[in-house]
């Protein structure tokens, strides 16, 4: 879902710089708290376990492709402001070293997948899990909070195209929401197969009820 | 906890080198509706930037996979490095600002 350079007008890249940065340096202030030696190994290895998952694009239909974000995951885990930070340093390595997502668009990109897309499925999941340590409803929530944060970071991501006046709102939304409603199922799925998985060999993680 | 990290870095190193050459090279949703209805020339050679590794392809080598892995593998040691290394600055700096050490 990275925006490339020429998708977003000199207006759009001023508004979306001006909304993620605040809200990256309070996720920067707000780590403060939770930064300790034990935050930081998690930190990277969510980070590092993003950015690879993130390059493994899966099938979806009618020759279009789509890739986890993580982004509901690492705020599931980790809390939402710590999913911020490590979806912000993916989105910047992509960006310099990987041409993935223009520069241009990098406010942008971080707007959509490193604010919306944890923060949508941090709330999701706190709603649908509550404090619930039943397995069942831990996942079912979980894949409810990961498809919800890419449908939604992909909302934003067609307004912030719209807004350039490149394309009718009529036009593309419907067209951006087909594709990542089915996109969605497949962050679901393997969020869901990964928080499966820690609840069997580290169930404190999952469980731990992170303060936002 | 130190062997769980060392070993889901493994995890995520090793989907890096051998998931990435299966990856799909079909268009992603946006890249789709781009070209759909009809803006995806809008971001054709506008990037701003000369990046390293352009694409996920490690610069010099014939082999496309072996070259995907290689960018993936390398990118993914990078950003774990990048994420550690910005959380270990900063806990020094913020506990010498709040006098905690």
């Amino acid at each position: 879902m990275h925006i490339p350079d020429g998708f977003l007008d000199t207006k759009m890249i001023a508004a979306s710089v001006a909304a993620s940065v605040p809200l990256v340096g309070v996720a920067v202030a707000k780590t403060k708290k939770v930064f300790d030696d034990r935050q930081i190994p998690k930190m990277s290895v969510m980070a590092a376990f993003i950015f690879a998952a993130q390059m493994v694009n899966f099938p979806i239909a009618g020759g279009t492709s789509g890739h986890l974000l993580g982004a509901a995951l690492a705020a599931i885990l980790l809390g939402p402001w710590s999913a911020v930070l490590i979806m912000t340093t993916v989105l910047i390595i992509q960006c310099l070293v990987f041409l993935d997502g223009g520069l241009t668009a990098l406010g942008g990109n971080i707007l959509l997948m490193g604010i919306v897309a944890p923060w949508v499925g941090w709330w999701v999941y706190r709603l649908a899990a509550g404090n619930s340590t039943n397995r069942t409803r831990v996942l079912g929530s979980t894949f409810l909070a990961s498809w919800l944060s890419t449908i939604a970071a992909s909302v934003v991501g067609t307004l912030l195209i719209v807004f350039s006046g490149h394309v009718a709102l009529n036009i593309a939304l419907p067209a951006m929401l087909g594709w990542h409603v089915l996109i969605g199922i497949g962050e679901g799925l393997i969020t869901s197969v990964v928080v499966a998985y820690l609840t069997q060999v580290k169930s404190e993680l999952v469980f731990q009820n992170q303060k936002a | 906890m130190k062997k769980g990290i060392f070993f889901a870095l493994l995890f995520s190193l090793a989907i890096a080198a051998f998931l990435s050459p299966f990856a799909s090279t079909s268009p992603d949703g946006l890249e789709r509706v781009a070209e759909d209805k009809g803006f995806i020339h809008l971001s054709e050679g506008k990037e701003v930037v000369k990046s390293p590794m352009p694409d996920y392809v490690m610069p010099g080598l014939e082999n496309e996979a072996v070259a995907g892995s290689l960018a993936g593998v390398a990118g993914t040691l990078i950003t774990f490095a990048v994420m550690y290394g910005f959380g270990k600055l900063y806990i020094i700096k913020s506990r010498r600002v709040g006098g905690r050490q």
